[in-house]
Order: structure tokens, then sequence, then C-alpha cells
């Protein structure tokens, strides 16, 4: 552990803000960890009833969204290289990007619940508890909860990677300045991470 | 801590990660061709953590950051599953 | 933020002119001190309506039947009065006053890492508090789950909870950011030459604690969102008729909760530990020891959770495996209580108001902490879970845990905080009514626990009369020991004597600055050397 040192700037410090975000991102897999843990401790109890769920989930537009993500996050990491090389316009660029995959990602989702939703299947429905067993039930339950909230990380990481963009625009997030954007870039990371857990444990059932 | 941020990782090292990245991807669907009963979501899992521990490393910087984040992710990370396990105590022995 | 050069040599942070005026200057100041007195006195106004609820509960019960109220009521003031003393007073408690005030100025910062985020977190308290109170005043009723809103009654009664549940969600926001805020202050900021075993025992305790508020706190949240979920849509998730199992709700609960109670005890065993050395005027006994006492019991805190459900149908590994680590968790407690006494053993002993309070802390904590062995232990905990017994422990380990250390602090730090020394006449027989108050109100619980009576309950057997009668009579006399402290320290601050640099001979940081101290605590940052340390007596 390293003693405190002084900064020439003494109201910037990037390691501080870079730790800042970090811990917040510990504080987000722990949210996210307590549906994980609910969805294990389901999934242990009913695994046949969340095998059969699972094969309503259309498995090609979650391995197309999983994908969408992956290149969402190299692009914003590449946006911190090219903030670090100067280059603003490809900056601009990557962020721009970055944001049009998230953009696609949300219409994707807005299909699949809307599909579920024409099938009669959302939390409460009539059809989830007349005909459905609980496990199914569960799984459902938990299927729209954590997308759900993961599709609201979204649009947070989305408005934030917006901001950065602007003030990279403005000039005011630079290369000697540049903790908004990497914390952006670390906030959009920790969606994709989310999404690399979930993709498996709600498409890949089988 | 000041070299880090001289240290500009190249474009193409996060092309090669991303590569790497949908090759697992797809490598996790394909493994569900195959029965693997019980251990499917361990087979699931492993495909996740390696995927993940790529995306901190690289993409998050973690191999050219300072190691007391690198080492508070593995705390956090330890944490969650010591209590998943003891959560799991009650459930597999009722 | 102004140069050093524009702000007034010798202003203070009470008297300090900015940007903004009248309450605004307090309202959007950054400044932690002032923060830190905005939790103080929101605090304080919300510890009254608690205190006046558990005033409430106490008539209530001092006879058989209905004396005040009926069962409804009774639930619902229960519930408040849980839900304000946890969520806010004793989990913000001392990080929240102390933690801001003292924690830049014992490490030779000028502020905390991010002074916008812990206005923010004060923020989040207010609102959170707003939506707690809210709940009470409007909708179908003032909600009756208990502060733990343990599930399936909490999706299913008609009260007004969704307030209560989101205020509760909103005040662990504020915790988090405090705990964020700490920990990059304590990384990034100390003072050149403070090396971490340089660092006084207070801001060690408060590190650990702010580890817990992070990482333990959003798992309530998730909990918290799931319930909310539950009672609009009906997910399932804990509801036995859709497959869902009400013991998971407890264990995701109790896997906040349980931590959270170390988020309570940490900085007061901190408090402590600062008041001991300086009274005692000797160096801390087995400095080390407590600082690796405070990790100890920070990190297996995390793992003891179950211990609040060993009723409930949990597995029987679950059951000793929780048991074992309660008590595993309860040694490195053992090991700060034995080093505070071997630092009072040939010192030399300045029995002052602070002193008192850390004596009867200690007193009062081994009592509590006793009584928890009893309920850790598989066998005993059957018989008197869910009694009056369980409401003593806590009562005994949290509010005399966190309440003596509070006052313990608040008169200790007074005439930095405040630049005046408060009556020590009047301290005094505050404490001593407080104490012998406290006393008389909850260790009848024990003997009531253990003879059977229930608690949460607003009528009991005719045989535990006379033992309810005496606690009764012990909250009015704690009350007005309450009463005594309070209205003198508001009176002292007006009235008092100044108080010169450090009234105690105290050896950390805070006693080398004015009392109170100016805006950007130090004039210069101060640098330690190869001998530089707390508690060098």
């Amino acid at each position: 552990m390293e003693n405190a040192t002084l900064h020439s700037d003494p109201h910037y410090d990037q390691e501080a803000s870079k730790l800042g975000m970090w811990l917040f991102i510990f504080t987000e897999l722990l949210l996210f960890g307590g549906l994980f843990l609910v969805y294990s401790i389901y999934r242990f109890l009913n695994p046949e009833a969340f095998k059969l769920a699972g094969e309503e989930l259309n498995l090609t537009i979650g391995a197309i969204n999983t994908v969408i993500l992956l290149v969402s996050s190299m692009t914003i990491a590449m946006s911190t290289s090219a903030l670090q090389k100067q280059n603003k316009g490809l900056t601009i660029f990557l962020l721009e990007v970055t944001v049009m995959l998230a953009l696609i990602f949300l219409i994707n989702k807005y299909f699949e619940w809307g599909v579920k939703f024409e099938h009669g299947i959302w939390p409460g429905s009539q059809h989830l508890i007349n005909d459905m067993s609980k496990g199914e039930i569960l799984f459902f339950g938990l299927y729209f909860v954590m997308t759900g909230l993961h599709a609201l990380h979204i649009i947070v990481g989305m408005v934030i990677i917006i901001v950065a963009l602007n003030k990279v625009q403005k000039g005011t997030v630079n290369a000697g300045r540049p903790s908004l954007l990497e914390n952006a870039g670390l906030y959009w990371h920790l969606v994709d991470l989310i999404w690399i857990f979930l993709f498996p444990l709600f498409y890949l059932i089988h | 801590m000041e070299k880090e941020k001289h240290h500009i990782v190249p474009y193409k090292v996060y092309f090669y990660i991303l590569i790497t990245l949908i090759i697992l991807t797809f490598m996790s669907i394909g493994i569900t061709k195959i029965n693997l009963g019980g251990y499917s979501v361990l087979g699931a899992m492993i495909f996740s953590t390696i995927k993940s521990v790529l995306v901190l490393t690289w993409f998050m910087h973690l191999k050219f950051d300072q190691p007391l984040i690198r080492f508070m992710v593995g705390f956090v990370a330890l944490l969650f599953f010591a209590i998943t396990f003891i959560t799991f105590l009650d459930y597999y022995f009722r | 933020m102004q140069t050093a050069a524009q702000i007034p040599h010798e202003a203070n942070y009470l008297e300090y002119k900015g940007k903004y005026k009248g309450i605004f200057a307090w309202i959007f100041s950054t400044d932690h001190k002032r923060i830190a007195l905005l939790y103080l006195y929101s605090m304080m106004t919300m510890f009254a309506v608690g205190v006046l609820l558990g005033l409430a509960m106490k008539l209530e019960l001092i006879a058989p039947g209905r004396t005040i109220m009926g069962p409804q009521s009774y639930n619902a003031v229960f519930t408040v009065h849980g839900v304000i003393m946890i969520f806010m007073i004793v989990i913000p408690g001392l990080p929240a006053v102390f933690g801001n005030f003292m924690l830049p100025i014992m490490i030779g910062a000028k502020d905390v890492a991010f002074p916008k985020v812990n206005l923010l977190s004060w923020y989040f308290y207010v609102l959170g508090a707003i939506l707690v109170i809210s709940s009470v005043l409007f909708g179908n009723g003032i909600p009756d789950t208990g502060w733990t809103f343990y599930a399936p009654y909490s999706f299913k009664t008609g009260t007004n909870l969704l307030p209560a549940i989101f205020g509760a969600f909103v005040l662990g926001f504020s915790s988090i950011l405090t705990g964020l805020n700490f920990i990059v202050t304590i990384h990034r900021m100390r003072a050149p030459g403070m090396t971490w075993f340089k660092m006084p025992l207070f801001p060690w305790s408060l590190y650990g604690t702010a580890w817990i508020q992070l990482l333990a706190t959003p798992v309530v949240g998730i909990t918290l969102v799931l319930v909310a979920l539950e009672r609009i849509f009906g997910i399932g998730v804990f509801d036995p008729t859709l497959g869902g199992d009400p013991v998971l709700y407890q264990h995701l609960f109790w896997i906040y909760s349980h931590p959270a109670v170390y988020v309570m005890i940490l900085p007061a065993m901190g408090a402590i530990s600062e008041i001991i050395p300086t009274f005692s005027q000797k160096h801390i006994f087995g400095y080390k020891a407590i600082i690796a006492s405070t990790l100890a019991i920070a990190f297996v805190g995390y793992f003891v959770w179950g211990h609040h459900m060993f009723t409930s149908g949990m597995s029987g590994t679950a059951q000793y495996t929780f048991s074992i680590l309660t008590f595993i968790v309860a040694i490195p407690s053992a090991i700060k209580v034995f080093n505070w006494i071997s630092t009072m053993h040939k010192g030399s002993i300045n029995p002052d108001i602070p002193f008192l309070w850390a004596v009867t802390f200690i007193f009062v904590f081994m009592i509590g902490g006793f009584s928890g062995l009893v309920l850790g232990a598989l066998a005993t905990n059957v018989y008197v879970h869910d009694t009056a017994f369980v409401v003593a422990h806590f009562h005994f380990i949290v509010f005399g845990g966190v309440g003596f250390a509070f006052f313990g602090a608040i008169h200790y730090w007074y005439p930095k905080m405040f630049g005046r020394m408060y009556d020590k006449a009047w301290a005094k027989m505050g404490w001593a009514f407080f104490t012998v108050g406290f006393l008389t109100l909850y260790s009848p619980m024990f003997y009531l626990g253990m003879m059977g009576m229930p608690r949460r309950y607003y009528d009991y057997l005719p045989e535990f009369h006379a033992a309810n009668i005496l606690s009764t009579l012990g909250s009015w006399v704690m009350t007005f020991g309450l009463l005594i402290i309070v209205i003198n320290l508001f009176r002292s601050a007006k009235n008092g004597a100044i108080a010169p640099i450090n009234p105690w001979n105290g050896k950390t940081l805070e006693w080398t600055v004015p009392s109170p101290p100016p805006v950007e605590n130090f004039d210069e940052i101060p640098v330690y050397g190869e001998k530089d340390g707390p508690y060098n007596y």
C-alpha cells in the first residue's frame, strides 16, 4: 500500500477518481450478485423447470446481443486510447458507435420482451400462474427482473457515455484529464460483464 | 503509478481481445450441444469467468493498474462466492 | 474553490462566509465539518421521534392488556421505531457525524476525497427520511411488518410499505456513498509520513466500516427492490404459492443486516479507542491487535448472518456452521476489551466525562456481548428466540454500544467542534441518569425473555407485570438523563467557556488545530516524521 502523495493539481487526483469508480462498481457487482444468488438457489431447486422455461427464450437474439455488447466494450476501450493519443475525432466516433450499439441492444430487448408479452408471459400474468409450474414462474420472474435491471443500467450507461462524449467535444475531458471517460468506460464494461453471466444462465440452459 | 498514465493500449490489442471473446461466446453456445448433466452450469460458468477475466484485465485496464485494485476485485469476488457457498449450506442439506 | 489567499486567516468553519447566505451556506456546503453537523441535527431530530415511539411502546407495556393502543398500532409503532433507529440513527451513526468531522483532520487532510458526493450522501439521508415519514403520514396504514420486512407478510400487508422500502433503499445509498468516500480518502489523502500504521484507530475503524457499508448494503438494496416488485407485480421470488421461499428473503436480508451491526459498532469502538488512551495519558495497548481485530470483525462478520434464522427451517448444517462462526466473531471484540483495559492499567486516569462514557460503554457492551453468546448457541437460542431476551440483547449491544460511544464521542470532541466546553456537572448528572435509566429499562427484559415473554406483542401474561413496570420506569429515567445531556450541550454551545486547543492533552492531529477548526483544517499540511505517531505519550 503506498503512502499518500501530494499532487501538482491538488484538486485532480486521477487515481482517487479511478479508485472511487471501482468501489462503485463493487456495489453494482454485489447488487446483481444478490440476484445471481437468488437465481442459483432456485435453479438448484427447480432444475427441470428452468430448463423447460429456458427454451422459450430466443438464443439467436441473445447471442446477437452478447456480441453487440462485446463490440461496444471494445469501442469504448479504444476510445480511451484515442483520447490518450489526443485523437479527438476518433474518440468521438468510437463513443458514438458505442451508443448506437447500446441502442440496438435495447431495441432487441424491446422486441424480446414484446414476444413474451404476446405469449402471455409477464410477472403476475394469468398464463404464468395458471399454466406453468412454480419453477417456470420463478424463471420468468427472475428473467424479467434481471434483464430489466440490466437494461436500466444500459440506459444509465448510455447517458453517462453521452455526457462524456459531450465533454470530449468541448475539450474539458482530454488526455490530461481523462477520468470521466475512463470511468464511463469502466461502467460500460461492468454492464457488459453482467450480461456475460446473464446470457448463459438464461439462454444456454439445455 | 505515473507509468500507467503514459502507457496507451494499442487499438489492435483491444481488437484481439474482442475476437477471443466472440470465439469463447460461440464455444459456450456450442458446448450446450454436449450433455454434461449437472455440470452444464459449471461449464457455462467457466466460459463466463474466462470472458470476464479478459474484460477485467484488458478492457478495464486491470493489467496496467496498481495491484491494489486487482486485489480488491479478487477480494470482492471471493466474498460473493463465500456468501453463495454458505447460503447453499442451507439449501443443499435441507 | 478559493485559494488560501482569499480565505480570511481566522475564519473558522462555523463563521466562514462564502458564496451562499443563511441556511443555504449550510445545505449547499461541501465542507465536511458542516456536513457532519447537518447529519448531527437531522439525526437528532429523527432520534427524538424514535425515542418518543419507544416511550409509547414502554407506556403500552406498563400493564397487561390494552393501555394506550391496540395491537395494530403497536405493530406500527415498533416498525417505525426500528426503521428510524436502525436506518437513520445507528447505521449512519458515528461515521456520519464524527467520521465526517474528524476523519480528514485526523489524517491531516483538508477534506474528504469527494466533497460533493459527501453532500449528496446527506441529501440522500434527508430524502430517505422524508420517504419513511411519508409512509407514516399517507396511505393505507402505517407499515406494520417490523423493520425486518419479512416475507411473505411484507408483500401481503395492506399498509403503506412501498415508501418505507424505498426510503430504506435511498438511505442505503447514503451509507454506500459515505463508505466509498471514506475508503478513497484514507487511501489517497493521508498526510505525508502518515503510513497506514501511524494512522489513529478511529480512522482505521472507519476504514473497516466503510468496506462493510460498500459491499453489504447493495444486497439489502436489491432485496428491498425484490419485495417492492413482489408487492407490485407478484414475481414469485419470495411467495411460496408461486414457488418462492420466504426463508431466502431472510437470508438476503440478514446477509446485509448482520454486517450492518458491525457498521454500527466498529466506529463506536474506534471512538472508545481514541478516548481511552487520552484519558489514561498512555499509549494504546496493542495498537496492531486492535487494527487486526477491527478487520477480522469486518471480515468474519459477513459469514454469521444465519444466527438470526436458527428457527426458520434452515438445514442443520447451516445452523451449526453459523453458530461456530458466531462464536469466532466474538473473539476479536473480546481482544479489544482486553486492550482497552490494559491501556488503563498503570495509566494516569483522568475520570472526566468522556472517560465515564467509555467505561460504561465497556460495561454495557460486555453484557450485550455475553447475551449474544446465549443467542449464538443453538440449544439456548431455541428457548429465547423472538422473546424479550433478544430485545434486551440488541439494545444493550447496539444502543449501549453505539449510544454510549456516541455520547462519549460528542463529549470528547465537542470542544474541538464548537470551541466551547460544556458544563461538566450537568454532563455528569446526565450520564448518571442515562446510565441508571438504561440499565433499569433493559435489564428486566433478559429476565422476561427467559421467562417466556414474546417480543413484538402489545400484551403479555400477568406474571410479567412487575418486571415490565420496572422497565417502563427505567425508560423515563433514561429519557430524563437524555434531556439533561442534550440541553446541556445545546446551551454550552452559546454559553460555555471558550475551549482551549487541546483540553484533554490528546496526541492525535485534531488536537493541533484551533477549536473550532478553520475551513481548510490546516494552514499547512502536517508532515509525520519517523518518531511521530498517535498516542505518543
